[in-house]
C-alpha cells in the first residue's frame, strides 16, 4: 500500500484544503429560506429578581415576529445535567432547575431573559432595546468560601444552601490518610488557585432550528462536539421530541475545547421557536456573547498536602478543593472536579494513601464545565507544584524526588489508591527523554548567559498522567453518568471498492477525516483516498457519543477497527467462494485476497463487486452487500503520560516572564499520524501556557465579568511562544484497545501549566528569592513583580 | 449598529459644515468609534468621514518640524516619518496590528485621547502643536484628562506639527490582552531641555514627568533617574496592574528610553 496513507504516516490533513480555501461549511453558513433571526436579551446583573417583562412595544416594531419569555416555556423541561454525583455521606448532589429562559430570577450576567425573533438581526436588536425588563438586583454570590457561609444569599432558593455536593474520595481512606500525616517525617502544604478560563474557540456558537410541519420533523444545526448527545438531551429532557423526529447536524465546527459538548439553552430555543413560528430560526453568537454564555473552565481553590517519610518517599496525599459550578449545572459539570480530577491524584507516583475532598459550589457566575483537560489539569497542576515545593523544602532536586517516587516500569499494570488501574507507562523514560531534548545539561551555561543580560533564568519540570479514552460505560454508570460512553462506526463498502465510514466521533479540528481514513487504509491495504469519513449528522451516523476527553481514536477509532474487521471477515468469505478455497486459507494483503501458498488471488474490487452484483455468490449462506456497524465500549481508560520541561527568563525590573524553550516528551502509545499528534500537542501547550501566564476570567464582587472581551482577556498569540520541541518516541502502547493508542488532545494543556510555574519559581529561587514559594496563575508581569516586591 | 448616514467631504470646509448638523460625528480611522457603534454604545445619526480630505493627509517637513496631516494612517507615519523623526515613526509602527495601522489615524488617536494610546505621549513629549480648523493648540494645553481634550464641539484636528528632537525614544510595556500601553514613556531631548511624557498609567491620561525632565535635562543618562520615583496615587489600577506597578514601570521605561534614544 502507498507508504503515505497508512498508520504511522504524517499524511497532510485532507480537511485543511477546504478550511484554508474558505470552503468549510460551518453552521453560520447554513441559511434556510424564510429563516428569522433570534436575539437574546441577557441579564446585565449577576443576581436579580425579575419583576416584570413588557414586550408590547417591541412586538409592534418593524419586522418583529415574536418576543419569547419564560412564560412561553411553561410546558417545557429545563436544561438537564448529565451526571449525578453522590456525596461523602451517600446523598445525591443538589440539582437546581435550569430553565431555558430565566424564570423569575436571573443568576448570572448573561443569563437569557427574553428572545426577540425578527425578520432581520438588526430588527431583532432594535426591538430588544424596546423590551422593558424590571429587575431588582440582589446581592451576588461570587466567592466560593463566602457562598458556603450560613448567612450567604442563595443562588437557588429551592436548595438548602449553595453547596452542590461535598465529595470525598476515597472516603474509606480518610482515617488512614490522616494517620499517615501524623507519622510523617515531613509535610509539604500548598494553597493555590486554578484560574477560571474562557474556552474561546475560533468559531462562536451558532444554532439554526428548522421544522417541517407536514412530517413533524425537527432539525437542529448546531456547533456541537456531539450531535447525538444533544439529540438525546434536548429531545428527551427538554422539548419532548422523539429521536426519530429530531435530526441534529453539527457540520464543520471551528474548535470546541469542551465548550461545545454541552446542551445550551440557545439550541433548545431555536428548535422550539422553529415549530412555534413554523419557520426556521437562526441564532449566531457574537464574541461578546460567547464570553457571557459559553461554559467556562477550571476555577478551583485548593489546599493540598503531601506526607513524606524520612527517606523522602511519598506516604500520603490529601487535598481540599472548592470547585465553582457557576449558577447552573452545565451538562457534565459535576463530574469534572470529582471523577475526572480525584482519580488522577496519584499522578505518576506510588503514593499509597490518598484522600480528595471537593466541595462544589453554586455562585452567581457563568456555569463552569469541562475545558481541554477537564479536571486532569487541575489535578496535575496542584500535584506537580506540590512535589516541586516539597523538593525545595527538603533541599533535594525536584527531578530526583520525582524519579524516586515514580511508579516503576515493571509495576504496570498499576493499581492506584484512587480506583484507576494504569495499564502501561514508563515515566523514567519520558523523564530522561525530556531532560535530553531540553538539553538540561546545558542549563547552567544558559542561566549564566541570562544573568549577564540581567535576566533570571529558571528550569521547570512537570510530569503528568491523564485518563483518556472516556470511558467504560458500566463503570461511569456506577459513578453517576447518565449516558454511556461507547463509540460507534459504520463502514459502508461501495460496489466499486471505495469506502464511506460513518463515525459517531466528531471532528472539530482533530483531523479525523485524515487519520481515521489512514486506519482503514492500513487494515484493508487500499489507498486512503478511496476512503471518506462522515461525521456530525444524526440522520446518517449510528448513535455516537462524540469527541472530548481525548477519546476519538481510542474509542471511536476502535469502533472503526471493529467494523472494518467485520468487513474483512465477510470479504474473506466472499473471496473464499470466488477462489473456491477454504475461508481459513484466505490472506488479505495490500488490498488483495490470496489463497495461502498459491498464486490464486482476487483483488479488493473483485470482492466488493461480487458483494453487490452477487451472480457468483453463496446467497444461501450469506447476505449480499458489504456494510457493517460496530459499537466499541472500552474496558478501561487509557493513560497517556509525559514529561514537560519549561525554561523561562524573568525580568527582575518588570516581572515579565518570557518562555525561552518548552520541551514535551509524551507517551501516547501507538501513533497513527505523527504530524497531527504534534499539532495537537502544540495547540495544547499554547492553551496551557496561556493559562499559566496570561488567561484569566475575572469577576468583580458584584459578579460583573471584568474580562469580557479580548481587550481584557489575554488570549495568547503565536509570538507569545517560542518554537516548541515535541517528542513522542517513548511509547508504551495501550494494552486494551486494538490500535494500542492512548489519546493526545489534552496532554499539552494538562502538563504545561505546572512546568511553567515551576520554572518561574526556580528562576526566583536561584536569584535568592526563596521566600517566594508560589504565585497564582496567571503569572502576569504585574503578579510576578508584586510577588517580588511584596 | 444603528442606521446612520455617511458623508465623505473632500475639503475641510465641507467637513466642518457637515459636522454642524444635529447628531453628526466625525469619523477618522474608526478604530474606536466603529466598535462602540457595533456594540450600540454610540449611535450617531451621521458620520462625517475625514479620510477623503487630501489636505489632511501626508507627512512633510515644514516650519518648526515635521507636519503630519491628521487623517494620515499610522502605517504611513511609520514609513514616511522614519527619516525625519525615527522615534515617532517607530511608535506609529508599533500601534495595534497591520489592520489597525492601515485604518487608524494620528488625528483620530489624539482626538480620542485614550489614556492607553501611544500618540498622546509623542505629542506631549515633543511639545507638538495640534492644528485645528480654528486654531493652533500647544500639546501642553491640549490634553485635559482621560478621553478629554481642548477640542470644542465641531472642531477638528487638521494637522499635527512635531518639533524634531536631537534624540528621542518611545517604549511601551504592553498590556497582555489588548497590547495597548499598560505604561508607555516617550523621552525627547531638545536643545531647550528634555521632555518626558507617560501614557497608560494615570487616571488623568497622558502626563509629563517634571522631575524626570529636570534630572535628564541636567544629565541625559539613566543614572540621573535613580533617586526619583513616581507615586502610585492617581494611577490606573485594574486587572492588569496596580497603580504602584504602573508608577514603577514608568521609571523603568524612562530609563530604558534614555538608553534607547537616538
Amino acid at each position: 500500500m502507498p507508504k503515505d496513507g497508512g498508520i504511522g504516516a504524517s499524511t497532510k490533513r485532507r480537511e485543511d484544503v477546504r478550511f484554508l480555501t474558505g470552503k468549510g461549511r460551518y453552521t453560520d453558513d447554513i441559511n434556510i429560506r424564510g429563516q428569522a433571526y433570534a436575539w437574546f436579551i441577557r441579564s446585565d446583573v449577576a443576581h436579580g429578581k425579575i419583576n416584570s417583562i413588557d414586550s408590547s412595544a417591541a412586538e409592534a416594531m418593524p419586522g418583529v415576529v415574536k418576543v419569547f419569555t419564560a412564560a412561553d416555556f411553561a410546558g417545557v423541561g429545563g436544561i438537564p445535567c448529565g451526571w449525578q454525583v453522590t456525596d461523602r455521606f451517600g446523598k445525591v448532589m443538589q440539582e437546581p432547575k435550569h430553565p431555558v429562559l430565566a424564570d423569575g430570577k436571573v443568576r448570572h450576567v448573561g443569563d437569557p431573559i427574553a428572545v426577540v425573533v425578527a425578520e432581520t438581526l438588526e430588527q431583532a436588536r432594535d426591538a430588544a432595546e424596546a423590551v422593558e425588563i424590571d429587575i431588582t438586583e440582589l446581592p451576588a454570590v461570587v466567592n466560593m468560601k463566602a457562598a458556603l457561609l450560613p448567612d450567604s444569599p442563595k443562588v437557588h432558593e429551592e436548595l438548602t444552601s449553595n453547596l452542590c455536593y461535598d465529595w470525598g474520595f476515597v472516603e474509606e481512606n480518610k482515617a488512614a490518610v490522616d494517620e499517615a500525616f501524623e507519622k510523617a517525617a515531613h509535610v509539604t502544604t500548598l494553597e493555590l488557585v486554578n484560574n477560571r478560563l474562557v474556552a474561546n474557540p475560533m468559531e462562536p456558537r451558532v444554532a439554526v432550528g428548522d421544522f417541517e410541519s407536514h412530517s413533524g420533523q425537527h432539525t437542529l444545526y448546531t456547533t456541537s462536539q456531539n450531535p447525538h448527545v444533544i439529540r438525546l438531551l434536548m429531545g428527551a429532557f427538554v422539548l419532548g421530541i422523539p429521536e426519530h423526529k429530531l435530526r441534529v447536524v453539527a457540520p464543520d465546527v471551528g474548535g470546541g475545547f469542551g465548550s461545545k459538548i454541552y446542551h445550551y439553552a440557545e439550541e433548545a430555543f431555536v428548535t422550539f421557536a422553529a415549530k412555534a413560528l413554523n419557520r426556521p430560526v437562526k441564532w449566531t453568537s457574537s464574541r461578546s456573547e460567547a464570553f457571557l454564555s459559553d461554559a467556562q473552565g477550571r476555577d478551583h481553590v485548593t489546599k493540598i498536602q503531601l506526607a513524606l517519610d524520612a527517606d523522602n518517599n511519598f506516604t500520603a496525599l490529601r487535598t481540599d478543593t472548592y470547585a465553582n459550578m457557576g449558577a447552573y449545572l452545565s451538562t457534565f459539570a459535576p463530574s469534572i472536579p470529582t471523577w475526572l480530577h480525584g482519580t488522577l491524584m496519584a499522578g505518576n507516583y506510588r503514593t499509597p494513601l490518598i484522600y480528595v475532598n471537593v466541595k462544589a459550589v453554586f455562585t452567581n457566575t457563568i456555569p463552569v464545565d469541562a475545558y481541554r483537560g477537564a479536571g486532569r489539569p487541575e489535578a496535575t497542576f496542584q500535584l506537580e507544584r506540590l512535589v516541586d515545593k516539597a523538593a525545595r523544602e527538603l533541599g533535594v532536586s525536584p527531578i530526583e524526588l520525582r524519579r524516586q517516587n515514580f511508579i516503576k516500569p515493571d509495576q504496570f499494570p498499576y493499581q492506584t489508591p484512587v480506583a484507576v488501574v494504569y495499564d502501561t507507562g514508563n515515566y523514567h523514560a519520558t523523564l530522561d527523554r525530556v531532560l535530553e531534548i531540553s538539553n538540561y545539561a546545558g542549563f547552567e551555561a544558559r542561566a549564566a548567559e541570562s544573568k549577564a543580560r540581567g535576566k533570571l533564568r529558571g528550569f521547570g519540570l512537570a510530569h503528568y498522567i491523564e485518563a483518556c479514552g472516556i470511558a467504560p460505560s458500566n463503570l461511569v454508570g456506577q459513578l453517576g453518568a447518565r449516558a454511556g460512553l461507547y463509540e460507534s462506526a459504520s463502514v459502508r463498502v461501495n460496489a466499486t471498492g471505495s469506502i464511506t465510514v460513518f463515525t459517531g466521533s466528531h471532528s472539530h479540528g482533530q483531523g479525523h477525516e485524515t487519520s481515521f481514513a489512514q486506519v482503514v487504509a492500513e487494515m484493508i491495504g487500499i489507498d486512503a483516498g478511496q476512503i471518506d469519513i462522515v461525521h456530525g449528522d444524526t440522520s446518517n451516523t449510528p448513535m455516537g457519543m462524540g469527541t472530548y476527553g481525548s477519546r476519538s481514536l481510542a474509542v471511536g477509532g476502535s469502533a472503526i477497527v471493529k467494523a472494518t474487521n467485520k468487513i474483512i471477515n465477510k470479504a474473506k468469505k466472499i473471496a473464499a467462494h470466488l477462489l473456491e478455497a477454504s475461508e481459513g486459507d484466505i490472506e488479505l494483503k495490500d488490498g488483495k485476497f490470496t489463497v495461502a501458498g498459491t498464486d490464486k488471488s482476487v483483488d479488493w474490487v473483485g470482492v466488493t463487486l461480487a458483494a453487490y452484483v452477487p451472480h457468483n455468490y453463496p446467497l444461501e449462506s450469506m447476505e449480499p452487500g458489504l456494510e457493517e456497524t460496530a459499537f466499541y465500549d472500552p474496558s478501561n481508560f487509557t493513560y497517556p503520560s509525559g514529561g514537560y520541561a519549561c525554561e523561562v527568563e524573568v525580568c527582575p525590573e518588570t516581572g515579565k516572564v518570557t518562555i525561552c524553550a518548552f520541551s514535551a516528551a509524551d507517551d501516547f502509545g501507538n501513533i497513527v499520524n505523527p504530524m497531527i499528534v504534534e499539532g495537537q500537542v502544540q495547540g495544547g501547550l499554547a492553551q496551557g501556557i496561556g493559562q499559566a501566564l496570561m488567561e484569566n476570567c475575572a469577576y468583580d464582587e458584584n459578579g460583573q465579568l471584568l474580562s469580557g472581551s479580548f481587550m481584557d482577556y489575554a488570549m495568547p498569540r503565536a509570538d507569545d511562544f517560542p518554537m516548541f520541541t515535541v517528542d513522542h518516541s517513548c511509547n508504551t502502547p495501550c494494552t486494551h484497545n486494538p490500535l494500542g493508542v492512548k489519546g493526545c488532545g489534552e496532554a499539552g494543556a494538562i502538563g504545561s501549566p505546572p512546568a511553567v510555574v515551576n520554572a518561574v519559581i526556580d528562576a526566583l529561587h536561584r536569584a535568592g528569592r526563596t521566600d517566594i514559594a508560589h504565585i497564582d496563575m496567571p503569572l502576569t508581569p504585574s503578579r510576578v513583580w508584586s510577588a517580588m516586591n511584596a | 449598529m444603528h442606521n446612520f448616514e455617511l458623508v465623505k467631504p473632500s475639503t475641510i470646509a465641507e467637513a466642518v459644515a457637515a459636522l454642524g448638523q444635529e447628531g453628526a460625528q466625525a469619523l477618522s480611522g474608526g478604530q474606536t468609534l466603529i466598535p462602540t457603534m457595533k456594540q450600540r454604545l454610540n449611535m450617531p445619526d451621521m458620520l462625517v468621514s475625514l479620510t477623503g480630505i487630501a489636505e489632511m493627509k501626508g507627512v512633510c517637513k515644514g516650519d518648526g518640524g515635521l507636519h503630519i496631516g491628521a487623517a494620515t494612517q499610522h502605517a504611513v507615519v511609520a514609513k514616511e516619518a522614519a527619516a525625519a523623526y525615527p522615534a515617532l515613526a517607530k511608535l506609529a509602527g508599533g500601534i495595534g496590528d497591520p489592520a489597525v495601522r492601515n485604518r487608524g489615524t494620528i488625528g483620530g488617536s489624539l482626538a480620542n485621547n485614550d489614556p492607553s494610546a501611544c500618540y498622546p505621549a509623542a505629542a506631549l513629549a515633543s511639545g507638538a502643536t495640534i492644528v485645528t480648523n480654528q486654531r493652533s493648540i500647544a500639546a501642553d494645553d491640549y490634553f485635559q484628562g482621560m478621553f478629554a481634550t481642548a477640542l470644542e464641539e465641531g472642531e477638528i484636528i487638521t494637522e499635527i506639527r512635531f518639533p524634531i528632537p536631537e534624540k528621542a525614544a518611545y517604549l511601551k510595556f504592553e498590556q497582555p490582552a489588548s497590547r495597548f500601553a499598560l505604561t508607555g514613556v516617550f523621552v525627547a531631548k531638545y536643545p531647550s531641555g528634555v521632555r518626558v511624557a507617560v501614557t497608560g498609567a494615570s487616571n488623568d491620561g497622558v502626563f509629563r514627568w517634571a522631575e524626570a525632565e529636570a534630572a535628564l535635562s541636567a544629565n541625559f543618562a539613566p543614572s540621573a533617574l535613580e533617586s526619583l520615583s513616581l507615586s502610585g496615587e492617581g494611577m490606573i489600577a485594574d486587572l492588569h496592574g496596580s497603580g504602584d506597578y504602573r508608577a514603577h514601570l514608568a521609571k523603568v521605561l524612562t530609563k530604558r528610553a534614555v538608553l534607547a534614544a537616538s
